[in-house]
């Protein structure tokens, strides 16, 4: 788990959960990465961004409306 | 309706809200708007705040229920699809004087940049110069954004705060259906305290009834599709993310066919509706516009619709538009079809100096 860039996202307005993923996608690589986002706006274009960069997306809503975005490469 | 919204949260959203706002917005000039002037968020402001007395231009006064629509449509959806989320607390005070500053610049080119697009597709030449700036000014923000430009995180707020915005445009909604006039001016006729104008750009316009059911169709489909006018041009130059220039794309071929079709497609730089001619400050005017929408995440109608979700912050924005449009006629900064005010040229550089120091200083305090 410790291989796992975690990116908090949450509360941040367009553009900047995108930014910070694409961000973190570049530093990264290869991998897992972990995304906390709190809008559908902020989820739809982490994962839209993602999956044009090439990287599997996995999603799961947690307490809160929180979305945790797993991006896999 | 599940299928229809995700159709619209798809890259189709965009799109088919371009198409609607290109086909909607020239038909609503057939119906009565100004020319060239079917939807622009900052002129409508604008004739709000000359309806509310914030500023006296007595040509520009209406409450317009477009923009009423905008909210509640916006609602209803956000409402419909657990998108109804009250947050605040992102730089309230900073986002208030962007919406100033926006309003300050896209006064001096004479629309947002809804109506830069809507004055192209209508002929209007001189709105090249207004959309390169807004070009500009989007390049500008994006820099400051890549060097850590924030306005801080919000925070969930209690939902009454999600209300504000929406009851505020059922009260403009009751204003303009009542139109009280209790004052008496000096020969004892009644007057105010709500003005439409009798002559001029705010005295043409569409049935109420028809703007606020535009109002309210196209706030449904932007809530959902995400339609943001400046964050098609940031997102295709920053993420290289074209899904929403695909639906300002579409918005002006729209508009462009349905100008023609209406026979209100005239091209040319001389004589255009509610425009002017002076190049260097339709750019200029619009550097500062998208610059500011640009810091602010977005741009006027995207702001509308954020408020609908519950966004206190961007309702924020929205305030600052409307006190700033009254700055604008009361200080002599918004242009006219005669050119630049005595103090629009000043206002876009004081203005464009304010959002540099923004852009400079506002980052994310850690805690």
């Amino acid at each position: 788990m410790s291989d796992i860039k975690t990116v908090d996202a949450r509360g941040l307005s367009c553009p900047q959960p995108p930014m910070l993923a694409r961000e973190a996608m570049k530093k990264v690589g290869k991998g897992t990465i972990e995304i906390l986002v709190d809008s559908i706006t902020s989820r739809e274009n982490v994962s839209r961004l993602a999956r044009n960069s090439g990287w599997n997306v996995t999603m799961e809503e947690q307490p809160g409306e929180i979305y945790r975005i797993i991006l896999q490469k | 309706m599940s299928a229809f919204s995700r159709f619209l949260t798809s890259r189709w959203g965009p799109i088919i809200t371009g198409l609607a706002v290109g086909i909607l917005a020239p038909v609503l000039v057939k119906l009565g708007n100004p020319g060239n002037m079917g939807i622009c968020v900052v002129c409508f402001n604008r004739d709000i705040a000359g309806a509310l007395a914030l500023h006296r231009a007595s040509v520009v006064q209406y409450i317009r229920p477009e923009i009423i629509g905008f909210v509640l449509g916006a609602l209803i959806a956000a409402l419909s699809f657990r998108e109804f989320k009250p947050r605040t607390g992102s730089a309230p005070l900073v986002r208030f004087l962007l919406g100033m500053f926006a309003v300050f610049g896209a006064l001096v080119f004479l629309g947002c940049p809804w109506r830069a697009y809507l004055r192209l597709s209508g002929g209007d030449w001189t709105a090249t110069f207004g959309i390169l700036g807004l070009i500009a000014g989007i390049g500008i923000g994006i820099g400051f954004l890549k060097f850590g430009f924030s306005l801080g995180r919000n925070r969930p707020a209690p939902k009454a705060l999600g209300w504000v915005m929406p009851t505020i445009m059922v009260t403009l909604l009751i204003l303009v259906i009542l139109a009280p006039q209790f004052g008496r001016d000096a020969e004892g006729n009644p007057t105010g305290p709500i003005f439409f104008s009798t002559t001029g750009p705010g005295s043409q316009h569409a049935l109420l009834i028809i703007s606020l059911a535009v109002g309210l169709f196209i706030g449904f489909l932007a809530q959902r599709s995400r339609f943001c006018t400046v964050g098609a041009i940031r997102d295709s130059i920053l993420l290289r993310e074209n899904h929403l220039l695909y639906g300002v794309i579409a918005f002006i071929v729209a508009a462009f066919i349905t100008n023609l079709a209406l026979g209100q497609f005239h091209p040319g730089f001389q004589s255009q509706p509610v425009a002017q001619t002076n190049e260097l400050w339709n750019f200029g005017g619009m550097v500062l516009a998208g610059l500011a929408f640009t810091l602010a995440g977005g741009c006027p109608g995207r702001q509308l619709f954020l408020t609908g979700e519950g966004d206190g912050d961007a309702g924020m924005f929205v305030a600052g538009m409307v006190v700033g449009a009254g700055f604008s006629h009361n200080f002599s900064m918004a242009s006219s079809p005669a050119g630049p005010a005595a103090f629009g040229p000043i206002a876009v550089t004081v203005g464009l100096a304010i959002c540099i120091v923004i852009g400079l200083t506002m980052r994310e305090v850690k805690t």
